[in-house]
């Protein structure tokens, strides 16, 4: 059965960057990208390969014109819709719905 | 094993240790030294009166040897050779066994037998011990008198006018450099060196030296022309001999006007003996250059091995500048070859003379000389080095006014054995393999083949061979810096600049595609802030950062931060220390000494980032930047105020040169470090630009780095006062940050300019863009909108917002685990941490 949280406000977050938050347990990384549609991305904040809780840190852009996210670590790149790491396919990175909705930020787990 | 004994450690016999040690041989060596120093740079030595020391001038060290196993005995002579029973015996007693022997005794300068030649003011040109004595004697001396007008001749003259003395310069023959120069050319050099001063004195056969009693000057030197010419100094530097004593009292043949016979092997009359470098003699010469006895040491090596080289003479062409003169000359200077036809342009008015030997079908050059102008002459050797057939105006090679239109050197015109870099030995055929190992940049096919770091002669010619072969292969080096802009740093740079482009949305609209990357956001980044020094965390920027400039802290691996905060300089007082001990107890912090002499605190949760700094900006610390691509930290030593050697306060210069920049963002970090005497314990050289004191002022070396490819700096600029060293700072930082190309560090971005250091001089010293205003203006600029990232930072509660650890809860992150060690927190390692956290739940 899926959940839905209210994460936060609209405010909360940054332009074109990430910030972390804590649902069930879990560490979440979300980022806000105001020109693209749509304009919130939800991706587990563990990085498997830095092994570290940090890619809510890292910078976005695209990569052949996938919207990815650069570990802050070790640089590799994690797609924003997928989860893959474009560098090793190996390694992925959990998605999660989400969804901005009256000012509010809303996930599914 | 294998021993072997090398006598003598002049530059030819420290470069056969270092070839023997780079073998693959298993030898025990064991080198002797007459000299009470290791082996030193000869050929730069007048440097010395212009301020490089000893130590700037040494190619190795004691512990060096000691670090490469080799047993090395200085300020000691070899007396004895006893070939019988294999045994060298020293001036001092030592005996030492050996299988081979190498004879690298090197040559002493000539002195004729003039009467009175052994007074004090008469010295000689050609160690350092000799430099000293120069410098005594120049010591309250007015004239100095070099005997000898040949190239070392006009080297010492050099000296004696760096000493700040009226130089003369006594030649037996009717010209100056005669060996090198024909007539015209001799005359031109003459011209122009009298233009700066020296006086030339030719066809002057020195009878006497008496002591003078006009009590005015020491000496008085009476010629067989009978004429005089009184002076206080004078410099023998006619010429060398050959150390042979010992080869000849060994009995090992020797030349009639001496000189230890060798064969291609490099081999004596002995065949355990080797000699090389200046004391052996090859086909009735002695090569007096150090290319040809560093050909002679490789090839001395060599015959130790299975792969056998020969040694087949050398070519003496030479290009040099005297006094500040070029004078270049190829082969056959004087046309002494059969039918030869020669072709001369002079031009008396911008004193340049040329001169072109060609064979009797004018289809090959056999000689040139060039003085004023040597531009002419790698085009010249080439064709000379590899016969390669002459245009059908050969002429237009050394004519003016074609300049234009004179015809080319292709590169494609030279074979693959031709040597391009004669101070390594690279050839053509060196370049290509790193071309086809991969190797695209005009910097890694440098690094990797040495060609053009010498002298730097050949940078121009390597240029052209590299293009010309990435042309041949249909290569193009994409310099685009990511797949969003098909521009060079330098080009968006200058993009930006003119535009006056301010965000990167604007940027990316106007000369970009796509929607950026993590390559070209955090350059567009250091760009903006170059230009415009904007507070880095304005909103419009914050997404061009990496997390370290985002958070103002450097992440580590387990996601905390390192915080260092600037210690300018690495003076700080005992308050501060105890801040710094405070802070760390209080947010649990791991501390280490970096080695710019600050202090780093390690493990700093990014939700206490804010406080830490509060505190810390609190006690008066600022921001160190050490988490950007900008001035890292200026490193000193004591320097006068404490040093008994210090001859300036460098600590005081640190922290101005430090204050100055911090701040300032670049293409990639810098560093520096101010010594306060020439002893160098702020190790200035491993810097991108540092500053040595002298009694004079400071000098100035640019393009060190340590790390994976440690580099020492060039020298830039020398005994310069305070102001002109800050203004040389500012334009060279300033270029650098202008024209480099992302995470380029000083030493590839100059290694990659065209002319290398000679033209980053020239736009520095000399402003031969003409831009050194603007630069300077621009470095002021940022300097005066400096604000520290940090203060600015706590005192936004806009800003605070981005340091928390979760948007929807105000918790620590549990996942982040340290274990003690040595009494401080270190992160856990995976295992470590996987178990800590199953013990919590």
């Amino acid at each position: 059965m899926s959940q839905v949280t209210i994460i936060c406000e609209q405010k909360d977050l940054v332009a074109n960057s990430g910030i972390c938050a804590k649902v069930d347990g879990q560490q979440i990384a979300l980022f806000y990208l105001p020109k693209e549609t749509p304009q919130v991305y939800a991706i587990g904040n563990w990085d498997p390969i830095g092994k570290a809780h940090v890619l809510s840190r890292g910078m976005v852009g695209d990569i052949n014109e996938r919207l990815v996210v650069a570990s802050p670590l070790y640089k590799q790149h994690f797609d924003l819709h997928t989860g893959e790491c474009l560098e090793d396919s190996e390694y992925s990175v959990p998605v999660y719905r989400v969804e901005l909705t009256a000012d509010k930020v809303l996930l599914t787990l | 094993m294998l021993k072997v004994v090398v006598v003598g450690n002049g530059m030819v016999g420290h470069h056969y240790v270092e070839q023997l040690v780079a073998s693959a041989i298993e030898a025990q060596i064991t080198v002797i030294g007459g000299e009470t120093r290791p082996a030193y740079d000869r050929v730069h030595l007048s440097e010395y009166f212009a301020g490089r020391t000893p130590e700037e001038l040494a190619l190795t060290t004691r512990e060096h040897y000691v670090d490469i196993g080799v047993d090395a005995h200085f300020g000691d002579s070899v007396a004895q050779i006893d070939r019988d029973s294999k045994t060298v015996i020293t001036e001092n007693g030592l005996r030492f066994c050996y299988d081979k022997l190498v004879l690298a005794t090197g040559s002493y300068p000539f002195v004729p037998p003039v009467p009175g030649n052994d007074q004090d003011p008469c010295v000689v040109y050609r160690t350092i011990d000799d430099l000293g004595n120069i410098k005594a004697q120049a010591n309250g001396a007015k004239i100095g008198v070099v005997v000898g007008g040949g190239l070392l001749g006009l080297e010492a003259a050099n000296a004696v006018q760096n000493l700040g003395l009226e130089t003369h310069v006594v030649e037996f023959a009717p010209g100056l450099m005669g060996v090198q120069l024909d007539v015209g050319g001799s005359g031109m050099l003459r011209r122009k060196i009298e233009a700066l001063g020296v006086q030339v004195h030719t066809s002057k056969a020195t009878e006497v030296i008496e002591a003078s009693d006009d009590g005015d000057s020491r000496v008085l030197m009476k010629f067989a022309d009978g004429g005089s010419l009184a002076t206080d100094m004078i410099v023998f530097s006619a010429g060398i001999r050959p150390y042979d004593q010992l080869a000849r009292e060994s009995g090992l043949k020797v030349g009639e006007r001496g000189g230890i016979e060798i064969d291609y092997h490099c081999k004596t009359s002995d065949s355990d003996i080797f000699a090389i470098g200046e004391c052996a003699l090859f086909g009735g010469r002695i090569f007096g250059l150090v290319a040809p006895g560093y050909r002679m040491a490789e090839a001395a090596v060599s015959q130790l091995t299975d792969n056998k080289q020969s040694f087949q003479g050398a070519d003496m062409s030479t290009k040099l500048k005297l006094l500040g003169v070029d004078v270049g000359s190829i082969g056959d200077a004087h046309g002494r070859e059969e039918g030869s036809i020669a072709y001369t342009f002079s031009d008396e008015r911008i004193e340049v003379y040329k001169r072109l030997i060609v064979s009797a079908d004018g289809k090959k050059l056999l000689g040139a000389v060039l003085v004023g102008d040597c531009s002419d002459y790698d085009t010249l050797l080439q064709y000379f080095l590899n016969g390669i057939d002459l245009p059908a105006d050969p002429e237009t090679l050394i004519l003016p006014y074609n300049a234009g239109d004179a015809p080319a050197l292709g590169a494609a015109a030279l074979p693959a054995s031709a040597t391009i870099c004669s101070c390594h030995n690279v050839s053509k055929g060196d370049i290509i393999d790193a071309l086809d190992s991969g190797f695209y940049a005009l910097g890694d096919i440098k690094f990797e083949t040495k060609a053009s770091t010498g002298c730097g002669g050949c940078a121009a010619l390597l240029k052209n061979i590299v293009d010309d072969e990435m042309a041949a292969r249909g290569l193009e080096v994409d310099k685009s810096l990511c797949e969003h802009f098909a521009y060079t740093r330098q080009e968006l740079f200058h993009l930006i600049k003119v535009e006056g482009i301010k965000t990167f949305d604007e940027l990316l609209e106007k000369q970009g595609r796509g929607r950026g990357c993590d390559i070209c956001k955090p350059a567009a980044g250091s760009i903006f802030a170059s230009l415009w020094n904007d507070y880095v965390l304005e909103e419009k920027h914050v997404g061009l950062q990496d997390t370290n400039d985002n958070f103002l802290a450097n992440m580590q691996k387990n996601g905390t931060y390192s915080v260092v905060p600037r210690v300018a300089g690495g003076e700080i007082t005992p308050d501060k220390l105890i801040v710094l001990g405070e802070v760390a107890k209080k947010y649990n912090l791991y501390t280490k000494i970096t080695g710019g002499q600050r202090i780093d605190l390690f493990g700093a949760r990014v939700q206490h980032l804010p406080a830490i700094w509060k505190e810390l900006v609190e006690a008066g610390f600022e921001t160190g930047h050490a988490y950007g691509k900008a001035l890292r930290t200026v490193k000193s030593c004591v320097g006068s105020t404490w040093c008994r050697y210090g001859v300036q306060d460098s600590v005081a210069m640190a922290l101005y040169i430090e204050n100055r920049y911090k701040g300032l963002r670049s293409p990639h970090k810098l560093k520096s470090a101010v010594s306060g005497c020439t002893r160098e314990c702020a190790e200035a050289q491993s810097k991108d630009f540092g500053v040595i004191a002298t009694e004079n002022g400071w000098n100035l070396f640019v393009g060190g780095n340590g790390g994976m490819k440690p580099r020492h700096g060039d020298l830039f600029a020398t005994d310069l006062d305070d102001e002109t060293l800050i203004k040389y700072i500012d334009r060279f930082l300033m270029f650098y940050v202008r024209t480099a190309d992302r995470l380029q560090r000083t030493s590839v971005w100059m290694d990659n300019l065209e002319g290398g250091l000679e033209y980053l001089q020239q736009v520095v010293i000399e402003d031969s863009l003409s831009i050194a205003a603007e630069l300077e203006e621009q470095m002021n600029n940022v300097v005066g909108t400096y604000q520290c990232e940090w203060k600015t930072t706590i005192e936004n509660p806009e800003r605070m917002k981005r340091f928390v650890q979760f948007v929807n809860a105000d918790e620590e992150d549990d996942q982040i685990v340290f274990v003690q060690e040595r009494g401080q927190p270190r992160p856990a390692t995976e295992e470590e941490r996987i178990k800590l956290l199953e013990e919590i739940v």
